[in-house]
């Protein structure tokens, strides 16, 4: 039985929950208060619909090219591989270490704008994982059906996405199921089943595969992200699949491992 | 590792963010070439800086480096535009609809892009930023303290008075 909190506390808590900055039981409290007040019901409309507003109407302006070919000459910086189409997407390739694979460029002054556009799809996805990771570690993000019972997550999917996502127990090896939500990364509708080990949380982003696949020929490796967290990549049986954890890489390695069974 | 790598590293980790550095700089500066301005200075600051950055939040990093240097350049160049910050800090809880409910009020409109942009472009420095980094960069509370250099209970007022503030304005012109 939840608490039932006053006009006062649903107040103070409106704007923090409208920017989902609430933990799961302080929102469940101010959920409980809208719904048989009127008052609170209506500001809170107003405010999301104010949010709306600025979120679809404001405008985010983009860094202008001359910029960018103003900051290649600023910054010494060399041009990067363009990225060779391939089937297989090398596990490696993620994020490149700091100076591999680039070469002196002719056109430093475009140089720029060329390594943003060419930016290959990968490295995207990589950053749009990384962000919607560090959401939903946000209090009360994390997921959205929380059961540690794979026959709980598992149902929980159907009807909410076009495919099966498999999901595993795998405590016996250390890591525990937490449960799962729905997200969307670049634009592709994604389930994601949350592991715990310790107290290191891993997402594992899975989608259908965007170039078939069958079973991986290799063991993924896990890899570090510009931003600190590690990730790891693999397909298996027509979806992709992406681990991301600040556990260490090590660890997430042996994740993927067990997850393949192997 | 050269210098070369570390500014390749830079740009890794920099790059993919130059967008939102300039939309920062851009909203602060309220100016399109003043923006670029800053936001040049701001990449070689950061890339001087870089040696000591130890990873996790690129973005807020960059921001925070963005954002001081837009601070800076105001003071400089528009010491008017940067009023002692106001008493904002007292309560940190306060919000909305502190004033009588209007049944008006409840109708958000904007009657067009370019109005919600004057409107944003009006509020306060400090009230813009956290306004901005919230709502189109999509920062959490804790990556806007980061980014601005203030408590968190000090974000949430901030925000709070800068969507009463554009609320009012827009009821305001749309009423009239």
């Amino acid at each position: 039985m939840t608490q039932r909190i006053d006009h006062a506390e649903a107040k103070a808590l409106m704007q923090a929950s409208l920017d989902g900055e609430l933990d799961a039981m302080s929102q469940l409290r101010f959920d409980a208060h809208l719904a048989d007040c009127p008052a609170c019901t209506a500001e809170y409309a107003r405010l999301k619909a104010l949010s709306v507003a600025v979120r679809t109407q404001a405008t985010r302006y983009v860094a202008p090219a001359e910029l960018r070919a103003a900051l290649a000459k600023a910054l010494p910086l060399d041009v990067q591989d363009p990225p060779k189409p391939s089937n297989v997407v090398p596990l490696r390739r993620w994020f490149r270490p700091a100076g591999a694979g680039f070469a002196v460029g002719a056109a430093l002054a475009a140089s720029l704008a060329v390594m943003i556009d060419t930016r290959n799809a990968d490295d995207m996805l990589a950053t749009s994982i990384v962000t919607a990771h560090v959401r939903a570690l946000q209090p009360g993000h994390l997921t959205d059906v929380q059961i540690s019972d794979q026959h709980q997550v598992k149902p929980w999917f159907d009807g909410k996405i076009d495919f099966a996502p498999p999901v595993k127990e795998l405590s016996d090896q250390g890591f525990d199921l937490v449960g799962g939500r729905l997200d969307y990364i670049d634009g592709r509708e994604a389930a994601v089943i949350v592991y715990r080990r310790k107290l290191h949380m891993i997402d594992l982003f899975v989608t259908h595969a965007s170039h078939g696949g069958g079973h991986p020929d290799s063991l993924p490796a896990a890899h570090a992200t510009p931003s600190g967290y590690n990730v790891v990549r693999w397909s298996d049986n027509g979806q992709d699949y992406w681990a991301i954890s600040d556990l260490n890489r090590n660890e997430l390695g042996d994740f993927a491992k067990a997850w393949l069974g192997r | 590792m050269g210098p070369n790598n570390d500014t390749a590293g830079f740009a890794e980790m920099a790059m993919p963010h130059l967008d939102a550095a300039y939309n920062l700089a851009r909203w602060l500066t309220r100016d399109p070439a003043d923006a670029s301005d800053v936001v040049q200075e701001a990449m070689l600051r950061a890339l001087r800086f870089f040696g000591s950055f130890r990873g996790g939040n690129g973005k807020s990093w960059l921001l925070a480096i963005v954002r001081n240097t837009a601070i800076d350049w105001i003071r400089a160049n528009r010491p008017a535009q940067i009023a002692p910050a106001p008493a904002d800090d007292s309560d940190p809880f306060e919000n909305i609809a502190d004033e009588g409910d209007d049944p008006e009020a409840a109708l958000i409109r904007v009657s067009d892009r370019r109005q919600i942009d004057r409107l944003i472009a009006a509020l306060p420095t400090e009230f813009r930023e956290c306004l901005v980094l919230r709502e189109l960069e999509e920062l959490s509370y804790k990556e806007i303290a980061a980014v601005t250099g203030v408590p968190l209970g000090t974000v949430m007022s901030r925000l709070s008075r800068a969507r009463l503030l554009l609320q009012r304005a827009l009821v305001r012109e749309n009423a009239q």
